[in-house]
């Protein structure tokens, strides 16, 4: 990576991060993918989130479907520790809490493959920044 | 491939649950394979919506309607009016109490505004090992601004008139802490980042350090660029492992990218971090005992002042703020200091981060604009008290803090109010207690912790609260006398005038809040040996009635040392010698026939 010389360059690469994170975010294009975020904070590992994380992986990996999956920081749902955040393209994002091994392939084989939303959504309940 | 083409989300919160939300959730479904609709549309149990207080939830989508305190009754004219006929229930929609109108989507519903996310705004939306992700999120733009569109004094004026007061629990005001390191002349100034999270319960700090680690590194910059510091240091107990590793992450990212380093954005300004680790003394959040500790000096205060702004560390002056207090300043830069007073009340602006914790259904950190109550951060956010107990009190401010009782549920939070109420702000910690909790238990628990945690330096605080904590183990233990009662009161409030640092100084307010609120519990331990709540183990004692007992052998059969005996249909009978008072017989027998007394 170079280094960003200035505020000009800063703003360009802010863009460029922009737009590609709405593509993401939006799935218009072919590029687009299914995205799994897991917090992973201190008390989402205790937890057992690294273990849904690597599940989620291998899952979605030996069923060859095109997914990200990534790890973020604490989403505040300390009750209902594992929790992780679906991104379908075009559809909202989606928070489910309490997510082991038996959660993450029941998401995998009916929200991923099946477009169908099952039990334990956490629904979003603040308000952010930006909007 | 099913398609859907509506969802019903039912809340299956606790406070919902108990509602009868599972039987709202099978009224729809059998109400839908009526109309043969189960396969377009999909009922979904979800977690708390986080608006107990009007619970039953049900939220239709796509439209996003939102109804509240449905009964399983109300499940039919739902279906026919709403999903059949595209009608909504006006009856059930949300009342927006402000305007007296029904809201009939959800997104313009006032109770989103409950929680607003400005310190936690990346926590669990970016990867916090990955730069440019912040940088998305218009990371590093308020220091690029800052660097080259404003002045120091420029930045400092913003960051007063937002009404940013310290977020580590003093609640000084930020801007005037950045003028007054500013206005000290010396060839070397610092600026420090106090992440020694100390509380029992608080994490919100570890929690943005491993979710937006950058949000602070900014504002340290910028920090550095108003008080002409070069140098910035995070102090970081070293039991945080992840956060400091995600932390370090961050610095050498930051330093590739060129946003820490010299000539930052080629504007020729020179700042870079340092972590420097801390062995988690509580003492050690204190500034001046911090920066001792930051010597390699033990780690206890010092008298201010001089304050570090003026001396600090290696004798330089030294700007000090907490994780949270650094994690508002980017936003407060980009979005103006007039957006971020007009949360708030008139002398606590913003929002503030409290981990919420005890015996509450939705344990976890919510951010939410000062002046919010605790009723509706208890019942609305937390989901109420947890199996359906009364709510007796809050513990706000850790160790050096108070408790609040019911009394105070409507009085608005800010850091005025809670020091009136004989509380404080601190860190952010809040635990819940309902009637189960003793609270002489609970102030001798804190001031365990504090006898742990006092560096030994001042005499009072020292051997003072030691013998605090003896008179409150005497009273737990039933041999406490009325005059207990005054000598702790005396006691404290000598602690609370003769010990030289904060930690001292707020030792004994959990004791002094508790006998001011809770007098009577007080009275009843050294006057009649009875602990109201059933929790001090030595005052209470199990006993079966024998009229109600069934001779059920429930008790028998769950208690784990055998203290209870007797024949099945029998009355049975608990040999107080082996019995350890864990309740658990209580708990468990179905006809009220075990007896605390």
């Amino acid at each position: 990576m170079n280094k960003i010389k200035n505020l000009a360059d800063l703003r360009k690469l802010q863009s460029e991060v922009q737009s590609k994170i709405k593509i993401r975010e939006n799935g218009n294009t072919p590029e687009s993918f299914i995205q799994i975020k897991v917090a992973m904070a201190t008390c989402g590992i205790a937890s057992g989130a690294k273990e849904t994380m690597m599940f989620m992986i291998a899952e979605l990996e030996h069923q060859g479907i095109d997914a990200v999956v990534t790890q973020t920081g604490c989403m505040s749902y300390c009750y209902a520790e594992p929790t992780i955040e679906l991104t379908i393209p075009g559809q909202p994002p989606v928070v489910y809490g309490f997510v082991n091994k038996t959660k993450a392939l029941e998401i995998i084989e009916k929200h991923i493959k099946l477009n169908e939303m099952v039990d334990g959504i956490i629904p979003v309940t603040y308000s952010n920044i930006d909007k | 491939m099913a398609e859907y083409t509506m969802h019903i989300l039912v809340c299956g919160g606790t406070g919902c649950k108990a509602s009868q939300s599972e039987h709202i959730r099978k009224n729809f479904k059998s109400r839908l394979n009526e109309y043969g609709l189960a396969d377009e549309i999909q009922v979904i149990l979800t977690g708390c919506f986080g608006f107990c207080e009007k619970g039953p939830i049900v939220k239709i989508l796509p439209d996003n309607t939102f109804y509240t305190q449905v009964t399983p009754e109300d499940v039919a004219e739902i279906v026919d009016e709403h999903i059949i006929k595209g009608r909504k229930v006006e009856r059930l929609l949300y009342i927006d109490p402000k305007t007296n109108e029904s809201v009939g989507d959800s997104k313009e519903a006032d109770f989103y505004k409950k929680q607003v996310r400005i310190a936690l705004r990346n926590c669990g939306f970016i990867d916090p090992e990955n730069i440019e992700e912040y940088i998305g999120r218009n990371g590093y733009s308020a220091l690029g601004t800052c660097l080259t569109e404003k002045t120091p004094d420029e930045v400092i004026r913003i960051v007063k008139d937002s009404g940013l007061r310290g977020r580590g629990g003093g609640g000084f005001p930020t801007g005037l802490k950045w003028e007054l390191t500013k206005k000290s002349i010396s060839d070397q100034k610092y600026v420090v980042c106090n992440a020694d999270e100390g509380d029992p319960g608080a994490f919100m700090d570890r929690s943005i350090l491993e979710g937006d680690p950058h949000s602070v590194l900014e504002a340290m910059a910028i920090c550095g660029y108003c008080i002409g510091a070069d140098k910035g240091l995070v102090y970081i107990r070293a039991e945080y492992p992840l956060a400091i590793e995600r932390l370090k992450i961050a610095i050498n990212q930051a330093r590739e990218y060129g946003l820490l380093g010299s000539d930052i954005l080629g504007t020729g300004f020179n700042f870079d971090v340092e972590i420097r680790y801390g062995a988690g003394a509580f003492v050690c959040g204190e500034e001046t005992a911090l920066i001792h500790s930051m010597e390699g000096k033990r780690g206890e205060p010092t008298v201010k002042p001089p304050f570090p702004a003026e001396k600090g560390y290696n004798g330089k002056p030294t700007n000090v703020n907490n994780v949270e207090t650094f994690a508002n300043i980017p936003v407060i830069i980009n979005k103006g200091a007039e957006w971020f007073s007009s949360i708030g009340t008139a002398n606590s602006k913003g929002t503030k981060v409290f981990a919420l914790a005890g015996n509450i259904n939705n344990v976890g950190l919510i951010e939410v604009p000062l002046g919010i109550t605790l009723r509706e951060i208890i019942y609305d956010i937390g989901g109420g008290i947890k199996d359906g107990r009364e709510f007796k009190a809050v513990q706000t401010g850790g160790p050096s803090g108070g408790c609040l009782t019911k009394s105070f549920l409507d009085t608005p939070i800010d850091y005025d109010n809670l020091l009136a109420a004989g509380s404080m702000m601190g860190s952010g910690g809040m635990i819940v207690l309902d009637d189960s909790n003793c609270m002489v238990a609970i102030a001798k628990f804190y001031l365990e912790f504090t006898l742990d945690e006092s560096c030994g330096k001042c005499t009072p605080c020292r051997i003072g609260n030691k013998r605090l904590y003896e008179i409150l183990e005497k009273i737990t233990k039933g041999e406490g006398t009325p005059e207990d009662l005054e000598r702790l009161r005396l006691l404290s409030n000598v602690i609370k005038d003769t010990s030289l640092c904060g930690l001292g100084q707020t030792s004994p307010n959990p004791v002094l809040s508790t006998l001011d609120h809770f007098y009577d519990e007080y009275v009843a331990h050294v006057t009649t040996a009875i602990c109201p709540a059933g929790q001090c183990k030595a005052l209470v004692h199990y006993t079966i009635d024998a009229e109600k007992c069934t001779g059920c052998t429930l008790c028998f059969r769950n208690c784990s040392v055998g203290a209870i005996s007797g024949e099945r249909k029998e009355p049975h009978y608990i040999d107080q010698s082996i019995c350890i008072k864990c309740g658990v017989c209580f708990e468990k027998c179905k006809f009220d026939a075990v007896l605390i007394g």
